[in-house]
């Protein structure tokens, strides 16, 4: 990856009336980055896409696009181009025209412009679909022409809102490949909004998780699904064991957690003390089952069992008030009913904060 | 089932025997008339001829008939230039301010446009509204001729046919998806580009509706050119509703009527090749 700054955002904030959209985001995203806004619907990650396109003007702050500052330009001049939820392809025009239409309007030389066309149909597998109108096609094929309308322009950046959201699961599968080769092959920064994490973990370089018009956490999809900064995210992102625990001893390298009466853990010490009360995440595959007890285990009653194919998935009783939810590869190991010992290896334990925080 | 037919003959018998007796029967009439010969009495003779038809070609009325489409060609450009981006500027406020004013657009199509016409005499005439506030102000010397006139004509037109063509139109602009008009100035169209490529192709068949609804009653709309015209004005409304009343010509006021008929069939014939959908304006 490029490490120029290809869009910056700066202290941008959004409201309509009293109410807060953004607040106060600052995002440097890179040339050739492909960067997802991530949350839950309402959160104001697609605000922020249409600032970045001009569509929404910001209440304060500042963008800038490839170095310039284009806070005051209007989307028609803006170097970026979007791909609508709803793909808002133009019913009345053909496959071709609608492709065409933003070198039309950017009034491109027609030599350059159908050689331009030719590229980008070819690259998104639309041969022999010209001619077409957008109501003729599928779900896939104008999410296609969608894309082509955009790439088309040979612009640095293409912004993707909820773009797959509409297509049926396997579509949706193939799509978040080729989209992601597709941006890897033209190199283009793509900015993407979803709130789906699947797709955010799938395609993403980075993935900024979105929160009530802020942003709660920026980093790669590997960190943000194991070291997940606050409870929200943790929950947001994948299946999670969220639980309190408090400090009974430390050592230099160690501390132990307890959890209850019967239970306590041993995890890697950072600066803890006795007493302090804090906040863990267990992800349901960190676990290892036994069904003899064995050291730094939590003991626990399997309530539920789902065979799943691939995996397991287990739901253990540790007291009345903490129910795991465990996965398991082998199917056999145990039943319901059985008691059993969770096994946790020390450097899996993540602690997202302290028990009085939000 | 026996009841439900009953029911069909009593519902559809009043509305049959309306078109019928009002509507089928006058036309027969007038059409039977217009092949009849004039009395010098202001009667009329039982006695075949086709002079009305040819009187329709003469010079004068043909001149006539020109004026009139003008003016009802002008009319229909003038609505059709206020209602789009009128339409389109209620897209962007909320609903609550579109149905406002949308309402407001309504509320004068309930008067009676004959009194609501009177109206615009005190605003247009010599000692009126607008003549009296620029001579006052020293803009102008003498006041403005702004009534008697075509000029007066087309703005009775306009101000009363208006609503015909603001609501088609804003009806299907409203149609159109707004991330259409986002997505083509994301994708580099100015303000005329986006109206030109997307609201104009998008909206034509509103177009169309509005604009027969506009130009057929502008050529027959004789109590505007009556009160705003002062009579000097001739368009083929005044110029029949004169041959029944005035000139008591009724075979000519009838060949003149039957020509008006024959113009609006003829309009509507166009408006149907060119693409217009007669679903949107009740089927024919």
């Amino acid at each position: 990856m490029n490490e120029n700054v290809l869009v910056s955002l700066k202290n941008i904030t959004k409201k309509y009336g009293d109410k807060t959209i953004i607040n106060n985001i600052s995002l440097d995203i890179y040339e050739g980055e492909f960067l997802t806004l991530l949350g839950p619907s309402g959160c104001g990650k697609t605000t922020i896409l249409r600032t970045i396109s001009g569509l929404e003007e910001l209440t304060k702050g500042e963008i800038y696009i490839d170095g310039v500052n284009v806070t005051n330009v209007d989307p028609t001049l803006r170097e970026v181009n979007t791909i609508f939820q709803s793909f808002a392809l133009f019913p009345h025009m053909t496959v071709w025209d609608n492709i065409n239409f933003g070198l039309k309007m950017k009034k491109i030389a027609k030599e350059e412009a159908t050689k331009r066309i030719k590229d980008a149909i070819k690259l998104v597998k639309l041969e022999g679909f010209e001619d077409r109108y957008p109501p003729q096609l599928s779900g896939g094929q104008q999410q296609r022409v969608a894309i082509a309308r955009g790439i088309v322009m040979k612009h640095k950046v293409l912004l993707l809102d909820e773009s797959l959201c509409s297509l049926d699961l396997k579509l949706k599968r193939e799509m978040q490949i080729e989209l992601k080769k597709l941006q890897k092959q033209l190199g283009m920064t793509f900015i993407y909004v979803t709130h789906d994490q699947d797709e955010a973990l799938t395609m993403s370089d980075r993935i900024a998780i979105i929160n009530k018009g802020k942003i709660e956490q920026l980093d790669t999809p590997k960190n943000i699904y194991r070291y997940p900064k606050t409870a929200f995210i943790a929950d947001f992102i994948g299946e999670s064991n969220i639980f309190n625990i408090e400090i009974k001893e430390t050592t230099d390298k160690y501390a132990l957690a307890k959890i209850n009466e019967d239970n306590s853990l041993k995890i890697l010490n950072n600066n803890y003390k006795v007493g302090d009360k804090l906040k863990i995440l267990l992800r349901p595959e960190t676990f290892e089952l036994k069904k003899e007890y064995v050291r730094n285990s939590i003991k626990g009653i399997v309530k539920n069992y789902v065979y799943d194919g691939q995996i397991t998935k287990l739901e253990v009783e540790v007291n009345k008030g903490l129910v795991l939810k465990v996965n398991i590869n082998d199917a056999d190991i145990c039943s319901k009913d059985d008691t059993v010992y969770l096994r946790v290896p020390e450097e899996k334990v993540v602690i997202i904060g302290e028990q009085n925080e939000e | 089932m026996k009841n439900n037919k009953l029911f069909k003959y009593l519902s559809t018998t009043p509305v049959i025997i309306y078109s019928i007796s009002l509507i089928l029967i006058p036309l027969l009439y007038i059409l039977f008339l217009s092949f009849l010969t004039n009395d010098a009495y202001g009667g009329v003779e039982y006695k075949f001829t086709l002079s009305n038809y040819l009187t329709v070609f003469d010079y004068t009325y043909l001149k006539i008939l020109f004026k009139s489409s003008l003016i009802a060609l002008i009319t229909t450009l003038i609505c059709i230039i206020i209602s789009y981006p009128f339409s389109i500027f209620l897209m962007d406020k909320s609903e609550k301010t579109r149905n406002f004013l949308i309402k407001m657009v309504m509320i004068p199509f309930l008067t009676n446009s004959l009194i609501r016409t009177y109206g615009w005499i005190v605003i247009l005439r010599k000692n009126g509204v607008i003549n009296t506030f620029l001579t006052s102000t020293n803009i102008i010397k003498n006041p403005l001729s702004l009534m008697y006139n075509s000029f007066g004509i087309i703005i009775g037109m306009v101000y009363t046919l208006l609503p015909f063509m603001i609501l088609p139109i804003y009806s299907s602009v409203s149609k159109i998806d707004r991330s259409l008009i986002e997505a083509a100035k994301d994708l580099g169209a100015s303000k005329w580009q986006v109206f030109k490529n997307i609201y104009l192709p998008l909206t034509i068949s509103g177009l169309f509706n509005g604009s027969l609804m506009v130009f057929i009653p502008a050529i027959g709309y004789f109590f505007i050119s009556d009160i705003l015209g002062g009579g000097k004005i001739m368009i083929i409304g005044n110029l029949i509703k004169n041959q029944f009343l005035t000139a008591r010509n009724w075979p000519l006021g009838s060949a003149l009527s039957i020509f008006l008929i024959i113009i609006t069939f003829i309009l509507i014939r166009i408006y149907k090749k060119i693409g217009g959908n007669m679903d949107d304006l009740g089927g024919m």
